[in-house]
């Protein structure tokens, strides 16, 4: 078509149909993305029943709940990022494409939280009401697990690239992945418990944006090395 | 080179052991409890330097492909994780009786565990991949990962229990102590440290050998001819 070989396609193009790609086939199944989901709603249901369901006592627990919750589930969805890509190939020839190959895994990465952090974001307001969150503390508590899940979905990118068709992947995943999320975990927290008290939260805010950038500059990098390494 | 620094870390050890155990004077307020530290200490710092020891092998070896660096960076994760739990462990004996908990959500302890999980998470990767070279060069991906966000995980930590709560902990000032506790101090830093780099050569050196166990120079050193 008009001389373009499929060698010519650019970078950005080609980034755009692997998001147009892998957003068809997560839509044809929706369960896979569906289950961190519901995950994310059964650990938070567990809290209160582990404890007890004093509004007061579940405002306090509130930040931990859902962040501990959204970084499990976010953890749970990994799994499936470069499982189905790396056993029939497509990882390999995107490999092999001759296009930067952190760029189509940022990508790839983009339609992970798409599918996975997105609709944890937009359900965290629920939970959050649950726990007896005020309507006020709403916007930031989203603004949080908003940055919060980029930045998950991220840094996950490179565990789930090192364990690439690895046996035991899952509990190696979690292992890696928990102790490089510390910092997420901490100022998205944070940022939750001050606007639960109804407190300016930008500082940890802030924070969080900048682990975002930072992972977003980087992490695509480690991501795309530990692919390379693991399709060997 | 071992023998060399084994010996000098056992004769550091032991002028440092005197000196901590023997001459030192008692602390006047934490009375005989604090010579615990000349272990804590060393070992709490050894478990960095392990860690930007392993770390900057392994950046070696994915640069230059060099599979010495990798045995060492291998080498270095195992001990670097003993350090680590030998300063928790150590601090927590020190926290009992000093703090009246074996347990403090300081930062520092924190961020402490938190290294030690990056450590177990290293050894973890390096033995669910069979293929050797390619558990090299994966770790040193992680070790790498791990280097930067180490800096961010200990700023964080401290940034997290600083807004919490106001401590009352007891903190060593760098030079809030008489050279006679800081100079066995010192030398039992040295004697850990000699002790780290024999280990790690004598680990390395053996995994080497496991590497190359297939290779003809081996066998001539060993003096078995491979069939």
């Amino acid at each position: 078509m008009n001389g373009h070989s499929p060698n010519s396609v650019s970078a950005a193009r080609a980034g755009w149909l692997l998001i147009q790609r892998d957003l068809r086939l997560g839509m044809r199944r929706p369960g896979e993305w569906l289950q961190p989901l519901v995950f994310f709603f059964v650990v938070t249901t567990l809290f209160p029943l582990a404890t007890d369901p004093q509004m007061s006592r579940l405002r306090d627990m509130a930040p931990g709940a859902l962040w501990v919750a959204a970084l499990l589930s976010s953890l749970l969805a990994l799994e499936m990022l470069f499982r189905e890509d790396g056993q029939d190939g497509t990882l390999e020839q995107l490999a092999l494409s001759g296009l930067p190959l952190s760029w189509l895994l940022l990508s790839k990465s983009c339609v992970h939280w798409l599918l996975t952090g997105l609709p944890l974001v937009l359900a965290a307001p629920l939970v959050a009401m649950a726990f007896g969150a005020p309507y006020a503390a709403i916007p930031a508590i989203l603004a949080a697990l908003l940055l919060g899940s980029v930045a998950l979905s991220l840094i996950g990118a490179v565990g789930a690239g090192l364990t690439l068709g690895l046996r035991r992947g899952g509990v190696l995943l979690a292992l890696l992945v928990l102790p490089l999320a510390v910092p997420v975990l901490i100022f998205g927290a944070h940022a939750t418990a001050l606007a639960i008290a109804l407190e300016p939260a930008a500082a940890p805010m802030y924070m969080l944006a900048a682990i975002v950038v930072l992972s977003a500059t980087l992490a695509p990098l480690a991501t795309a090395a530990a692919v390379r390494i693991g399709l060997e | 080179m071992i023998p060399w620094l084994s010996w000098l870390a056992a004769i550091c050890g032991a002028a440092g052991l005197i000196g901590a155990l023997g001459l030192a004077p008692p602390d006047y307020q934490q009375g005989e409890g604090y010579r615990i530290i000349f272990v804590h200490v060393p070992a709490a710092v050894l478990s960095t330097v392990a860690y930007a020891v392993m770390a900057t092998a392994a950046g070696v070896g994915l640069i230059w492909r060099m599979n010495v660096a990798h045995a060492v960076a291998a080498s270095c994760a195992s001990i670097g994780a003993w350090f680590t739990a030998l300063a928790l462990v150590t601090g927590s004996l020190w926290g009992r009786p000093m703090w009246g908990t074996y347990w403090e959500w300081d930062p520092r302890l924190t961020s402490e565990l938190v290294l030690l999980f990056l450590y177990l998470g290293y050894m973890g990767l390096r033995s669910a991949i069979d293929d050797t070279a390619r558990a090299d060069r994966a770790s040193a991906v992680l070790a790498l990962v791990g280097v930067i966000n180490l800096p961010i995980i200990h700023y964080s930590v401290d940034w997290w229990n600083s807004l919490h709560q106001g401590h009352t902990l007891l903190k060593f000032g760098k030079a809030s102590m008489p050279p006679s506790m800081l100079t066995p101090l010192l030398l039992m830093m040295l004697a850990f440290l000699l002790y780290f780099g024999a280990i790690v050569l004598t680990r390395a050196r053996g995994a080497v050998l496991r590497r190359e166990r297939q290779a003809r120079w081996i066998g001539e050193i060993v003096g078995v001819t491979a069939p």
